[in-house]
Parts: structure tokens; sequence; C-alpha cells
């Protein structure tokens, strides 16, 4: 007779996700006008750790390079990628919505905003943020909203609701743009999404929000597998949908929103991830989560690279990067796989 | 085991229950019956905690208003007239989510939960199923599963809106046989709801007839299913046959 094996986050699937960090990592931070060799690369952020010294055979330049300028923007790709994958697979989960992703609460409108405003007024320095704020307070308007419109507080009000500060949102933008035409480009490079870093300024911006998001999330995992027999009978198995819901929210699109405020509107990552991931490795939450975490970084990391090395010395958006590759890679696993599903 | 008193609920602005009395012995099976629109499916939503009421239920000695959400899952196990089915969620997945009330909130289920949920199917003959998506299940095995997943839960009450509307005679009949068993074996207690009036009285030991959100007969199945109680109430007309196991309800068509 076989044994049990409820769903888990299996060892291999585990491996697999540190695996193609680690792979990111290494070639985000070797590969670019200057080629390092992987090897002393990996060296070298083996170095980073304390007490760890290994000869590297990099000079002084080559080292500041890894240290100062790749090192911080490959770190900042992968915190990017692994919150916007994480709170789309919990959206995804909340909403019990395959489309679901995580600027459906008007995060994307809000930052959008926040930041044509910053842009539009000259102040960029604010531009973070401005973007954040926005984030915040589009994302708390649609669940007041939500909340207020639906006495059942079902979640088809609240993405309702979400529809409809979006749209407010982005008439607001539009007529700020209509009338600073100058700050247009500008504007349109931010909406795509760009990594760019000043040292470790943005990492050190978003890591704390990413740490609180991916924690309470993680932890959270199994009431979204609860969840996911709908509200009503997740309360008769003990749970307060209403309460988990409005954590795992607040929590994914507080990731969400830091992300945004310092990368702009990467598209993409958020749905596709979270749905490859599910495919291949099974649909309990307590595998899509962790996993959709580290494949997302991965997968924002080297779309960094492509973006920043296939014209160099320009730089493609890397919203058009996520698209143009991500796009055929996710019909590539949907066709040899059975279905999505959620 | 369960007391329910004076209970009125409303939904919207429509009072459906207006003060239903009812009480179910442990080790009882109690049948609501009625027509369309009575407060059937209510009246049990009430007794489960997913309607707010007026009045009182009790359970097991304690008002259901002092009972704390999880205390309330251990006690007080519901099958949903229509259980959501989640995409891709496996059986054993499926049936293991039974063991939520007894999960520490940011814990995993332990050996016993697993051991547990490991009974349930083999007592329902579920074993062979529990790598299958439920989704692939038909509507049969699909039942069973959803009985598991209440039993897993522990709990000594059992609710059942409309166990069997989804199932062809043959097997309405083998899940009630199968929680007929489930009762005498684990003890349980059994509040259902039923359409089919010839099955509710065949397999319950008492029937409350709910007419317009009020209590209209309560008793034996022999004492409530009469042609004249059901002429009153369903406004059908019927002939009821004696059975070896209850009146048998034959419809008949009057020019």
């Amino acid at each position: 007779m076989t044994t049990l094996r409820p769903a888990r986050l299996r060892p291999g699937w585990l491996a697999a996700g540190i695996g193609a960090v680690l792979v990111a990592l290494v070639a985000g931070v070797a590969l670019g006008p200057v080629t390092l060799p992987p090897g002393s690369v990996a060296a070298e952020l083996l170095n980073l750790i304390p007490g760890v010294d290994l000869p590297s055979g990099l000079d002084e330049r080559e080292i500041a390079i890894i240290t100062e300028l790749r090192l911080p923007r490959v770190v900042l790709g992968l915190l990017v990628g692994a919150m916007l994958s994480l709170a789309g697979g919990c959206y995804q989960g909340v909403f019990r919505n395959p489309l679901a992703d995580p600027y459906l609460l008007g995060v994307a409108a809000g930052a959008g905003l926040g930041a044509t405003m910053a842009i539009a007024f000259r102040a960029g320095a604010v531009l973070p943020p401005a973007a954040f704020a926005g984030a915040g307070i589009a994302v708390v308007v649609t669940y007041l909203l939500g909340v207020a419109g639906g006495r059942d507080r079902s979640s088809a009000t609240l993405i309702l609701a979400g529809v409809a500060v979006s749209s407010f949102l982005a008439a607001i933008q539009t007529y700020l743009l209509q009338r600073n035409v100058d700050t247009i480009r500008e504007v349109y490079s931010w909406l795509l999404g760009r990594l760019a870093t000043n040292g470790w300024h943005e990492v050190t911006l978003l890591l704390p929000y990413a740490l609180v998001t991916t924690v309470v999330v993680l932890a959270l995992r199994r009431e979204l597998d609860v969840l996911s027999v709908g509200d009503t009978e997740a309360a008769s198995l003990g749970l307060h949908p209403q309460r988990s819901r409005l954590i795992l929210l607040a929590a994914a699109s507080l990731g969400t929103a830091a992300a945004v405020a310092v990368s702009g509107l990467i598209g993409f990552v958020g749905i596709i991830v979270p749905h490859v991931v599910r495919l291949l490795a099974g649909g309990s939450y307590r595998s899509i989560l962790p996993l959709s975490l580290l494949f997302g970084a991965a997968f924002l990391a080297l779309a960094d690279l492509a973006a920043r090395t296939l014209i160099a010395p320009g730089e493609l958006p890397i919203g058009v990067v996520t698209a143009f590759f991500g796009a055929p890679f996710f019909i590539l696993v949907l066709r040899s796989t059975r279905r999505v599903s959620v | 085991m369960l007391a329910v008193e004076d209970v009125r609920v409303t939904l919207g602005d429509a009072e459906i229950l207006h003060g239903v009395d009812l009480t179910v012995a442990s080790g009882e099976w109690v049948t609501v019956i009625g027509p369309n629109g009575a407060g059937k499916s209510t009246l049990l939503r009430a007794v489960g905690g997913a309607v707010p009421f007026h009045g009182k239920i009790i359970i097991d000695g304690t008002p259901t208003s002092a009972l704390p959400r999880r205390r309330r899952a251990q006690l007080v196990a519901t099958v949903a007239q229509q259980p959501v089915v989640p995409p891709g969620m496996r059986v054993l997945d499926y049936v293991l989510l039974g063991r939520t009330p007894y999960i520490a909130p940011l814990g995993r289920e332990s050996a016993q939960d697993l051991s547990i949920v490991e009974q349930v199917l083999d007592s329902l003959e579920l074993r062979r199923f529990t790598g299958r998506e439920l989704e692939t299940l038909s509507g049969g095995e699909r039942q069973r599963v959803f009985l598991a997943r209440a039993l897993a839960q522990g709990a000594p009450l059992l609710l059942l809106d409309e166990p069997t509307s989804a199932l062809d005679i043959g097997h309405q009949q083998e899940v009630l046989e199968l929680v007929d068993r489930l009762r005498r074996e684990r003890s349980l207690t059994v509040l259902a709801t039923m359409h089919d009036l010839s099955i509710a009285g065949e397999y319950a030991d008492r029937l409350v007839l709910l007419a317009d959100g009020r209590v209209a007969a309560d008793g034996p199945p022999a004492q409530v299913l009469t042609e004249e109680l059901l002429a009153l109430h369903y406004r059908a007309r019927v002939r009821v046959i004696a059975g070896e196991f209850g009146p048998i309800v034959v419809p008949v068509r009057v020019s």
C-alpha cells in the first residue's frame, strides 16, 4: 500500500529554485561590458561572507565592478522579481482567480500617479517615496471601498473597487501628462520598468519591506490552501477568511508597492511565474509561494541581464524583456503540461 | 447534542426563519424537509455558523455564540450543498483540509492528522483516489470525498445539506447507507436536509417539516409524511404507502 504524501514543498524543487537563484546571481555579476570569469566571480561573492577569503585572481577595479556596480543591481533584480512573483501567487490564491496579478488592487495606478507627479513637478529625488505612497493609498482606498460596497465582503467587490480606483487614478495621471508633455518620455520609461541602481541605495530601501512580506505570506501559505474551498467552507473549518485575506493582501501589497517604487512597473512576472511553478510543481500554495519567490527572483535577474547586454551599450526596458522571453516560455510550459488552474 | 431555540435569520431585508425550535439527541439522525424556500439550508447554515441569527443554538451544552471558531469546527462538520471543488487539488490534500481546526495557525499537519485521514480514507474506500485530482472524480466519488473531509474534522455533529441531490438513485442509496454506517461506527449525530421524501423518511429517525420559515411538523417519518401535511405545505397530491423502513411517498396526477 502506498504511503500518503501530502502536498508540501519537495526538497528537489527547493534545491532547483535555490540553484536558479545562484546561477542568476553569478551570471548577472559576471556578464556585462567587462566579462569576468564566473569562477572568480563566485569566489569573490563567497568572500563577502565574513571569515571567507578565497583567491579569485581579480584586481581591485574588477572587484569594485562586482561589489559596487553589478552586485547591487543583480540583488535588486532578485528582490523585485521575488516580491512581484510572491505577491502574484498570493493574489491569485486570495482571489481564487488565475488572472489576478499584484497590480489588481490599484498598486500600479497609484504608483504610476505618484511617479508621474514626482517627475512632472521636477522632484525626481522623491520618486520612490512618491510611488510607494501612491501605491499604498490606492490599495487602502480600494480595500475600504470594496468592504463598504459589499456587505458580504466578497472578493468580487474588492476587484471591482480596484478597477474603479485604477481608472480614476489613471485619469488623473493622463491629465497630468497632458499638462506636462515634456515629461512623457521620462514617465514612459518609468512605466516600462527599470532596474537602475545607485550603489546599494535601492536595495536598502526595498529590503525591509521584502522581508516583512516574505515572512508574513510564507507563514500563511497553508491558509491559502484552505481559502481555496471558498469563504463559507473555510469558515466552517475554523478559519477567519476575511481576516486571513486582509493580512495576506496587506503583506503582498506592501512588498509590491516597495518593489514598484524602486523599479517601475514591470509586468508579466507576477502573473506568469506563479503559473509556471504551479504547472511544474503542483497546485498547493505551500510549494507555489516559496518556489515563486525563488524562480521569480532568478527570472527577473536574468531578464535584467538580457536587458542590459543584448543591445549594449544601450539598454532595453526590462518589461519588454520579461514579456518577450517570458510569454513564449509560458506557452511552451502550458503546452507540455496539462492545463492552467488555480 | 443540538438544541435550536427560537432562531430567526434575516438575509437582506427578508426574514427567512421566524423562530425555529429543534432538538437533535446524541446519535440521532434528523432530516429537515420542506418545500423550496422554506429555509432548510438557512437553518443548517445557522447551525454551522455560516449566517448570523437571533435566538440560541446550543451544541453539546455550549451556546455557539460562546464557541471560538476553531472549537466550533471541532464540534460541527458541514458538507455543503455544492462544495467548492478547488481546481488542481488532490483528494488527499482536500481531505487533509478537514484537520484545519486542529492545526496551529502557522503549523502543519502532524503524523496524527495524517493517520486520522488515512483511516477515514480507508473506511470510505477512497485510498486508491488519494493522488487523483478532485475535479477528475465522478459525482458519487466526489460526494464520498466531501464526506471524508467532514469526517476528518472529527466532529460529533455532522450537517449534510442535500447530500444526494447531485446523485443518481443508486448512488443516493450508497451514500446514505455509508452515512448511516459511519453514524453507528463513530456515534455521530446527523442533521440533514433532503428533497426526496421517501428516502428522507427511510434513513432518518425523525423528520422536521419546515414551511415558510416555521416548523410545521416534527416527529417520526410516519407522522410527518402524511397525505394531509404534504398537501397542505407542498401543495402536492401524493399517495403515502407504508414501506419497510418508512412511508413511501408517490406523487400522483389528479385532473
